[in-house]
């Protein structure tokens, strides 16, 4: 197993209020398979791809990567943040090249690499614009390509196409269905687009409405290629649709 | 520039008005011509040159003796929150209290020569200078620490490759007011115990009662603040380039 997520909670204190994030939240992910992780707002799937990532400690339970406990960030768990967060004062290719220069990826190897991956998103010709000239979508594709290039061993994408419109955000993930396709990686996705995650995922995890726990995990057995208006895949999407359902209604019981 | 033309204009209609009706004594509101003047002797004979060149060493030395001492301080200030609460609580006793109150203070201590100039100059600059920079360090978005972080950066590399390059638009601008300041308070700094400087030439001006020399003496600061101001905003765009508006 690539990841594995064990017996992990979380909780806040807000106001002097204890406050349940996450409750016991057990999944395993295995090697190059792409998990999506859905749920109401406020499910804490945000607050769990955060724990892996190692920016929150966990209140209870712990997160294995490679067999190894983790313990704060690290360049084996690459992150793609909803609001890209692109260093605004390096480059396209600086960006690119940030954790190859950290980890003394020699100078030849480092501009192989970053072309390598700015063709891999389409964005060869814009390498020496700073991230303010882009777009939304391609200040992304500068994000995706950042943590690919730094090779880790997982990437953990937190809501990564939300701020962008519907048809840039189906762009990428035909984008990103093709990269998967091309160089397999190991990722956590969370997102709250039920569409998104069954065009995705080889799992859909459900998450329940707070305090989270993992309410169903559903397995997409859809071809590699997907096609949103299959049959199979609405059929997928309505599945999904009641089991989040139960859980919005919840909220507002 | 109209407004300029304007104001220079309003200027001559006020004075040579004056200087035609006699309403008050000439000397007391100097024309462009008599100010022109002087400040061409001032220059023909070297003084002004001179004036402005030890004016400006005073306000490069203490001004740079500052910023050493913001910028390491405002940079610990600003990633180390212990030594922030200790510090800044000093400051905001100290910084109300206008500078000028303590420049006899500084006389006292380091006499009339240059270090009590350049003192007071660094006196006057620092406090803001560190607070500003302390401030842009602390305002670096969390977020890029924890791209940089999980693109395996470690806290030397957070703090040279994130945090500074993050807070630079912030720490120029503190920069950049800090040298206006120190613009500012040279003059004060130069009407005691100096015997060169602008303000030392203003001051002069009045001992042997030349008001066309003060006026002189205040133009001459006042294009040298706008000449230093349009440098260092220039300086300013050439470093930080790629960030305007991101």
């Amino acid at each position: 197993m690539k990841i594995q997520i064990q017996g992990v909670s979380k909780s806040f204190a807000v106001g002097g209020v204890t406050q349940h994030a996450l409750v016991d939240v057990d999944l395993d992910v295995a090697e190059r398979e792409l998990i999506c992780l859905l749920g109401p707002s406020g499910c804490g799937k945000s607050t769990l791809l955060n724990i892996v990532a190692g920016f929150l400690q966990p209140t209870s339970g712990r997160v294995l990567v490679d067999g190894r406990a983790i313990s704060g960030p690290g360049a084996d768990r690459g992150v793609v943040f909803q609001e890209y967060v692109l260093f605004p004062w390096l480059t396209v290719a600086g960006n690119v090249a940030f954790g190859l220069e950290l980890g003394g990826v020699p100078y030849d190897d480092r501009v192989r690499i970053v072309r390598h991956y700015l063709a891999l998103v389409g964005l060869e010709a814009h390498a020496e614009k700073f991230p303010v000239q882009l777009s939304g979508g391609m200040k992304q594709r500068v994000a995706i390509a950042r943590a690919l290039a730094n090779d880790p061993a997982v990437i953990l994408m937190d809501e990564p196409f939300g701020a962008l419109d519907a048809q840039t955000r189906e762009v990428l993930q035909d984008e990103l269905s093709r990269i998967q396709r091309v160089e397999p990686k190991t990722i956590l996705f969370v997102t709250h687009s039920i569409r998104e995650a069954v065009y995705l995922a080889d799992r859909v995890v459900v998450m329940t409405s707070a305090p989270g726990r993992i309410k169903q995990v559903v397995p997409i057995k859809l071809p590699e290629t997907r096609d949103r208006f299959a049959a199979d895949f609405t059929q997928y999407e309505s599945e999904i649709t009641r089991l989040v359902k139960e859980e919005v209604a919840k909220v507002h019981e | 520039m109209i407004a300029l033309l304007g104001t220079l204009a309003a200027w001559a209609i006020v004075t040579y008005g004056n200087a035609s009706l006699g309403v008050v004594n000439p000397a007391l509101l100097p024309t462009p011509g008599a100010v022109g003047a002087v400040l061409l002797d001032a220059i023909r004979d070297g003084s002004l040159p001179r004036h402005i060149l030890v004016s400006l060493v005073r306000v490069a030395e203490g001004f740079g003796l500052a910023a050493l001492i913001a910028l390491a301080g405002g940079l610990l200030a600003g990633i180390c929150t212990p030594v922030r609460l200790m510090v800044e609580p000093a400051i905001e006793f100290v910084r109300p209290i206008p500078p000028l109150a303590f420049l006899p203070m500084f006389l006292v201590w380091f006499g009339l020569g240059e270090t009590s100039k350049v003192a007071f100059i660094g006196y006057t600059t620092v406090f803001p200078m560190f607070v500003a920079i302390a401030a842009s360090v602390l305002q670096v978005d969390v977020m890029l620490l924890r791209a940089a972080a999980s693109l395996g950066a470690r806290r030397r590399d957070l703090i040279q490759r994130v945090v500074v390059p993050a807070a630079l638009p912030g720490i120029v601008v503190a920069l950049r007011v800090g040298f206006g300041l120190a613009l500012f308070v040279i003059v004060g700094a130069e009407f005691m115990g100096a015997d060169a400087g602008l303000g030392y030439l203003i001051m002069e001006g009045r001992t042997f009662f030349n008001p066309a020399q003060i006026v002189m003496g205040a133009l001459v600061l006042g294009l040298l603040g706008s000449l230093v101001n349009w440098l260092l905003l220039a300086a300013e765009r050439r470093i930080v380039p790629a960030q305007k508006g991101a």
